[in-house]
């Protein structure tokens, strides 16, 4: 508290008979105090640190270079195969479903509807567990093609599919009726003026929280690990925890968690992006 | 063509047209009163019937909420007919049911010799003839001026490039805006969009247009604009049924002027008629409160 004695002095002089400080400069001192904490709590932390310990543990380069070429050619490839198939799975079944959701049949709408209440209220570990184990076991003999890069397309498509139903469905009520309709009165037929009037202007919409599912995806294909994967199907989160145990060292896991980082935190600073150039447009 | 009258609706009320837009059971046989009319933009290819539009017996409910209750009129080729009324009064949903923007409840409307209210009917065909500007202009967001003009022409009427670029220019150039071809919907005024719009609707050359109170979302100072080339419009002698609020519109492009109320229409005449010299009470009390909002007193009359 000693930085703010000067300020808290200098109040009562100039505020001349009020002894209470001024809301602004109360405001400044709770400020200042913040400082004070957050610059205590920091040097504690570094005087306190093993730092040789935690670099052994978490950087040591000798065993983060042990995990080249794999690292990428095998962990993060597959990482980015689960999500783009998961992804490419759940989009189509997502629209598929929002067309539903807004069918004038109202079977549709229901079913529609019963999927997504599902399959966004189970944990996607479940659904996980459903397809690599419940499915084999329940239908004995079947097996889901591609082997595991079918399983995992299978399980984050549903769970993704779900998801993305409902933004795609908020993206196309999101055009204005009028749309519609001055494209139905210049003679188009209802197909023909959703597919380039009313289309075009809901993906625009849909385009940045479609961009978030995929970094949410990008997550979730670590669940691949319950799926009991080979050596040529681990993915990053599973590679990293292999070569933890393997080595005793905490790094594999730090360096895995920077590949995410790598690839999630730019798609982030992107849907950041476009959803401010939306703004900007409408 | 200053029609005190639209035609009688002449009989005929029945057989319901197929799926052609054409066909010839209502010719100039029965109907020959009229005669041959100016429609210069009119598509003179077929229709020769002697009413651009006629509406028997349109009742339109929303739910419980009847906004239609029974609607009986005709307009004839070339002829301009504003619809004025308090709001509620159903003029808008009136113009919305001659193009099946919404799907009347009771009654029919026969366009251009169509009955489109027959089950049968390819709406879409229909509607390429019937050009419709709305109140908050509906331009598409997504594509130029010239992309929103040529789109329909491309993919409905199935014109060329050239040829639709070229219909395009030419409506642009018809509505004073040459020059903003390249531009989007966002980077225009008000009164530039509802131009657009209007080239938009001319561009796939139709016999009649309805106008939805174009404008009623403009500022002031825009309004004047879309005015004068409606008025240009009528001049050439397009066919228009117009929903508006401008009474000095009205008064001078209008050949007729209908006057709704609560679902029905209340009185129609030439301006002089209706906005010189009402008949009704409804039609009296409503014009005062248009053309003097500050003398009348707030309280609401019936």
């Amino acid at each position: 508290m000693t930085t703010q004695t000067p300020a808290a002095d200098a109040a009562p002089a100039e505020a001349g008979p009020r002894p209470a400080l001024s809301p602004r400069r109360r405001r400044r001192l709770v400020q200042g105090a913040q400082y004070v904490i957050l610059a205590a709590a920091v040097a504690a932390l570094v005087s306190l640190a093993d730092w040789q310990q935690l670099q052994h543990q978490f950087l040591q380069l000798s065993v983060a270079r042990r995990m080249f070429p794999d690292l990428l050619t095998v962990a993060l490839a597959n990482t980015v195969l689960y999500t783009l198939s998961g992804f490419g799975v759940g989009l189509v079944l997502g629209l598929v479903i929002a067309l539903m959701r807004l069918s004038s049949v109202a079977p549709y709408r229901w079913i529609a509807s019963v999927y997504i209440e599902i399959f966004r209220g189970l944990p996607a570990l479940l659904i996980f567990i459903f397809i690599g184990v419940g499915v084999p076991l329940a239908f004995p003999g079947t097996a889901i093609p591609g082997g595991v890069y079918g399983q995992v397309a299978l399980a984050l498509g549903l769970v993704a599919a779900a998801y993305m139903a409902e933004t795609i469905r908020a993206g196309i009520q999101a055009v204005p009726r009028g749309q519609l309709e001055a494209a139905r009165t210049l003679g188009m037929s209802h197909g023909l003026a959703m597919r380039s009037i009313v289309i075009p202007q809901a993906f625009r919409v849909i385009v940045p929280p479609l961009t978030n599912e995929l970094v949410l995806l990008f997550k979730d294909s670590s669940l691949v690990l319950f799926l009991g994967v080979s050596l040529e199907t681990r993915e990053l989160t599973k590679f990293g925890r292999d070569l933890a145990s393997e080595t005793a060292n905490t790094t594999p896991i730090f360096v895995a968690g920077l590949c995410y980082l790598l690839i999630t935190v730019p798609l982030g600073y992107l849907v950041r992006r476009l959803e401010a150039r939306h703004a900007k447009a409408r | 063509m200053s029609a005190t009258e639209g035609q009688p609706p002449a009989g005929t009320p029945s057989t319901a047209t197929g799926p052609e837009e054409d066909t010839p059971m209502k010719t100039a046989t029965d109907t020959a009163a009229t005669p041959a009319e100016p429609s210069g933009a009119a598509a003179a290819t077929s229709t020769t019937t002697s009413t651009a539009i006629e509406i028997h017996g349109l009742h339109k409910s929303f739910g419980d909420l009847e906004v239609l209750r029974g609607i009986d009129f005709t307009i004839a080729p070339g002829e301009v007919v504003c619809v004025i009324g308090p709001s509620g009064s159903g003029k808008s949903t009136l113009l919305r049911c001659a193009n099946l923007l919404e799907q009347p409840s009771a009654g029919r409307v026969v366009v251009g010799g169509t009955d489109i209210t027959d089950p049968d009917v390819d709406i879409d065909r229909v509607r390429r003839r019937i050009g419709m500007v709305f109140q908050q202009f509906n331009l598409f967001p997504h594509l130029s001026v010239l992309e929103n003009l040529t789109i329909a022409q491309r993919r409905v009427l199935r014109r060329g490039k050239a040829e639709s670029v070229h219909a395009a220019r030419e409506n642009l150039a018809r509505v004073g805006l040459a020059d903003k071809e390249s531009s989007y919907p966002s980077q225009l005024s008000g009164g530039q969009q509802q131009r657009v719009a209007i080239a938009r609707a001319l561009s796939m050359n139709p016999e009649l247009m309805l106008f939805d109170e174009p404008t009623s979302a403009l500022d002031p100072e825009l309004v004047g604009d879309v005015l004068s080339v409606m008025r240009g419009l009528a001049d050439e002698g397009m066919t228009m049924m117009v929903v508006t609020h401008e009474m000095g519109f009205a008064r001078e492009v209008a050949d007729r002027v209908v006057f709704m109320d609560g679902g029905v229409i209340v009185e129609e005449g030439t301006p002089d008629e209706v906005l010189g010299n009402p008949q009704h009470q409804r039609t009296r009390s409503f014009l005062a409160r248009i053309l003097h909002p500050n003398d009348t007193p707030a309280t609401d009359t019936p």
